[in-house]
């Protein structure tokens, strides 16, 4: 059986969607699913959970779809993950779960993450709300790291309250990732999931700024903190003409395009500038939505400008392809020197230098290196930032006693506590930009520190 | 939800609202500002907290109608409420070092500036404020200065209360005679924020603005309320939104506010004209 080559799921033609903000990726259908699943060998020692930072019960739960028990399967997925729709879709599988997957040396591994987008849409939607009766935690931020730590918690019997500064919980599900890769009511009736779980959300509250962490557990009697406050500030590269109309951070961008729903303009009344053409700096996940999300808006040309080549590119090799595949141009080993203006302060292009690639670096990438005197012009009228984010300091700026490392990220053990008592931490936060499901399985990690530290002070 | 509990008219276009926002109520000080998103499909309109009462936990915000969003907000009647609030956002403006200031304001600028002068008089400053509006009828909140002030000095362009002229030419008249004052703070207009840096930058006096950028989350999340602040790139929703005036980059601001002139027509046009909604087209 282990012959048979994965499954194939349907795609929206690339000529259509490019017009449209609809779901790419259509997933499977229960007959495609039960195939695909039947091809699991159902290893006694399943490699692919070792890739997998919540542990997932894979064989169990694809042996369940082969089986056709769609509702115990994605039961048997929520005993570890809350939010199944989600990393189904978005997860690296390929350099996760299925990289570990057994059959990953056949070229095939499992679509294990296909398998639990499908079964995402089965199971109980009628969660039992536990008792909640151990005490009170408090969550800083409603990304992924905070949801899920909230609902571990909710379910171990915590009162949970997570505090969100944005109008809407999500975080980067919300604001960051574009409609057609992940539609906004798929993370909505995730986060309704976990509301049911008796989790209370108080939108438009910044900790550090409305409260503080202090006054959290002192004053309003939560014993433990979680913060999940992501890695939200944008970089930028300092060049001349950053400034200028027409230059926005990858953030801004996608924030006034999926959160505010600037794409339904002017039916939604935030506005979005798109050029005409339109360069996109950088390589990662967030440059690939920037650019296709861009094309969606209307740009005649979306270009990639990055320093390094395809190979060292840090976005999904899937993403990389749909962007091929929808007419991104990439201008590899180039990076840009300086943004060109007008006199009315708008973007008329970039001025850019041409890269070669050197030595491999501390990431084990080939460093790229400039060639000298290689500046050249080229046109845009609309660059995006995507370079990478750092750590968002306003709560901690307000905590001094959270301390931090020398990139902004949150000191903390390996189940999350930081160098302040009750206080626990996970996510981009403490990585920095990193993946859903690492956040999820950093929130995972530390409800369950949070537990046994409660537990253990309640004892006393 | 947060609801109106009082809205007055203070001038043509210009409407007060009092908010009932306990909490916030609670945290407020002198230069925060709030982002308001009224409902549902609305834009986050950044707004200065202009006032606030924390025992009957309300907070005042003004706001002048100079846009669609602008209008929604002061659309709204007693009684209603605004979806999202958000404050207290950015950093409140340093009062307690102060024995003299002047206190300059542009037009709707007032609204912001109240609430620091009312900050430095608490602290003991003596604060000479100096009012300024395109017509008399314009003016907002007078008495609430001329209480508060040593000195308040009036300007209108068209000369229909106080000084015929911009509020430099008054500012200019008071430092020719006597220039022994700590700082002077400007809010209003970038135009008029520029100018009164270029003026007290002759006299060397500290000068504080207040930048109203465009702005998304508050945050510092997205960088789109970008300004060069001597040389370097700030943020004004963390940073700021109170810098000072020498070292601002008031050209670049202004050139920066310009950025979606072509998308208000076309908020415009979808209201006026009635075309029913069509997707942001190029
Ligand atoms: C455009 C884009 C595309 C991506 N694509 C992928 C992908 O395909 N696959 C993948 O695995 N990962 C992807 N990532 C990365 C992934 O989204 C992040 O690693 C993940 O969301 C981190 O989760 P988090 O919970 O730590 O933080 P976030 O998702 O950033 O959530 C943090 C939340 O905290 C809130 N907050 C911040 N400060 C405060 C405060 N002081 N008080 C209250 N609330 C606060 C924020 O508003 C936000 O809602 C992408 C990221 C971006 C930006
Ligand atoms: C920190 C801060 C505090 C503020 N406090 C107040 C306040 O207390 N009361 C108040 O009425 N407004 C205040 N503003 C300005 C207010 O946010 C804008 O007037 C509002 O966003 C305009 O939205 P609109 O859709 O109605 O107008 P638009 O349709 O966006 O614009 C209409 C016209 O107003 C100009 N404009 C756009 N944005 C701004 C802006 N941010 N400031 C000034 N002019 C602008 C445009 O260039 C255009 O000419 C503040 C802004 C900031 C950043
Ligand atoms: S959560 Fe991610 S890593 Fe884990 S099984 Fe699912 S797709 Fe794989
Ligand atoms: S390693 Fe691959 S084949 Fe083995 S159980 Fe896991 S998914 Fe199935
Ligand atoms: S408003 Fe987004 S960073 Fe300041």
């Amino acid at each position: 059986m282990s012959k048979q080559s994965r499954t194939e799921m349907e795609e929206l033609d690339p000529r259509v969607r490019v017009n449209n903000f609809a779901e790419v990726a259509q997933g499977y259908t229960p007959e495609q699913a039960v195939k695909e699943a039947k091809r699991c060998l159902q290893c006694a020692d399943p490699k692919c959970m070792e890739g997998c930072p919540v542990q997932i019960d894979i064989p169990d739960f694809i042996e369940l779809i082969a089986e056709e028990k769609f509702d115990a399967a994605a039961e048997k997925i929520k005993e570890k993950n809350n939010l199944p729709a989600i990393c189904g879709r978005v997860c690296p599988q390929e350099d996760q779960c299925e990289l570990k997957c057994v059959l990953e040396s056949t070229g095939e591994p499992i679509a294990i993450g296909r398998l639990e987008r499908f079964a995402a849409n089965y199971g109980e939607d009628e969660v039992t709300k536990p008792v909640q009766d151990k005490g009170k935690v408090a969550v800083v931020g409603a990304g992924p790291a905070g949801l899920t730590a909230a609902a571990d918690l909710a379910k171990m019997g915590y009162k949970v309250t997570v505090f969100e500064s944005f109008h809407e919980a999500g975080g980067v599900l919300k604001y960051g990732i574009p409609e057609f890769r992940l539609p906004k009511e798929v993370v909505q009736e995730e986060i309704d999931q976990i509301k049911k779980l008796g989790v209370e959300i108080q939108l438009n509250k910044v900790v550090g700024k409305i409260k503080s962490v202090d006054e959290l557990m002192e004053q309003e009697g939560y014993q433990a903190v979680f913060v999940g406050t992501g890695a939200g500030l944008p970089k930028f590269l300092g060049l001349e003409g950053e400034n200028l109309n027409g230059v926005y951070s990858a953030n801004e961008f996608l924030t006034r395009v999926n959160l505010m729903k600037a794409y339904k303009f002017p039916e939604y009344k935030t506005p979005v500038y798109v050029g005409n053409k339109v360069a996109v700096i950088g390589g990662g996940n967030v440059a690939m939505d920037a650019a296709r999300t861009a094309l969606r808006l209307g740009a005649e040309e979306s270009m990639i400008v990055y320093r390094r080549s395809r190979e060292q590119m840090p976005a999904r090799e899937e993403e990389i392809e749909h962007a091929e595949e929808e007419g991104i141009q990439f201008q590899l080993l180039r990076n840009p020197t300086k943004i060109l203006g007008n006199e009315d302060g708008f973007v008329t292009g970039l001025e850019c230098i041409k890269m070669e690639l050197g030595e491999p670096d501390d990431s084990g990438r080939r460093r790229p290196i400039a060639i000298e005197g290689s500046e050249f012009e080229m046109d845009a009228d609309m660059v995006i930032m995507a370079i990478g984010q750092n750590p968002n300091p306003i709560l901690l700026d307000d905590s001094p006693e959270i301390e931090t490392t020398d990139w902004g990220t949150i000191k903390t053990d390996e189940v999350g506590q930081t160098t302040k008592e009750g206080v626990f931490a996970g996510g981009d936060i403490v990585t920095g930009a990193a993946t859903v499901i690492e956040a999820m399985g950093a929130g995972k990690d530390a409800a369950e520190a949070i537990d046994e530290y409660i537990q253990s002070k309640d004892d006393n | 939800m947060y609801e109106i509990v009082e809205k007055n008219k203070l001038a043509p276009e210009i409407f007060h609202f009092e908010v009932k926002a306990p909490e916030i109520a609670a945290k407020a000080q002198a230069g925060h500002f709030l982002i308001l998103r009224a409902v549902e499909k609305a834009e986050r309109i950044p707004l200065t907290i202009a006032d606030y009462d924390r025992e009957q936990g309300t907070i005042d915000i003004v706001v002048q109608e100079v846009g669609y969003s602008s209008q929604q907000i002061c659309d709204f009647e007693e009684g209603e409420a605004f979806l999202d609030v958000v404050a207290p956002l950015g950093n409140p403006i340093e009062t307690e070092d102060y024995d003299r200031v002047i206190c300059v304001a542009g037009g709707l600028g007032a609204a912001p500036l109240y609430p620091k002068v009312k900050s430095l008089v608490d602290h003991g400053a003596e604060v000479t404020t100096i009012l300024g509006a395109q017509r008399a009828e314009k003016l907002i909140w007078e008495d609430r200065f001329a209480d508060l002030s040593e000195d308040l000095y009036i300007a209108t362009d068209d000369g229909s209360r106080g000084t015929e002229g911009f509020v430099t030419n008054v500012l200019e008249e008071l430092l020719s005679e006597d220039n022994d004052y700590d700082a002077v703070i400007a809010i209003g207009p970038m135009i008029m924020m520029q100018a009164v840096s270029d003026l007290t930058a002759e006299y060397d006096l500290k000068t504080i603005v207040s930048l109203n950028t465009l702005m998304v989350d508050g945050t510092g999340m997205c960088g789109g309320c970008r300004v060069t602040v001597g040389e370097e790139t700030k943020f004004a929703c963390v940073d700021g939104p109170a810098f000072d005036g020498h070292e601002v980059d008031f050209e670049e601001q202004r050139r920066r506010k310009k950025f979606y002139e072509e998308h208000e027509e076309e908020i415009e046009e979808h209201h006026v004209g009635g075309e029913g909604c069509r997707v942001q087209a190029k």
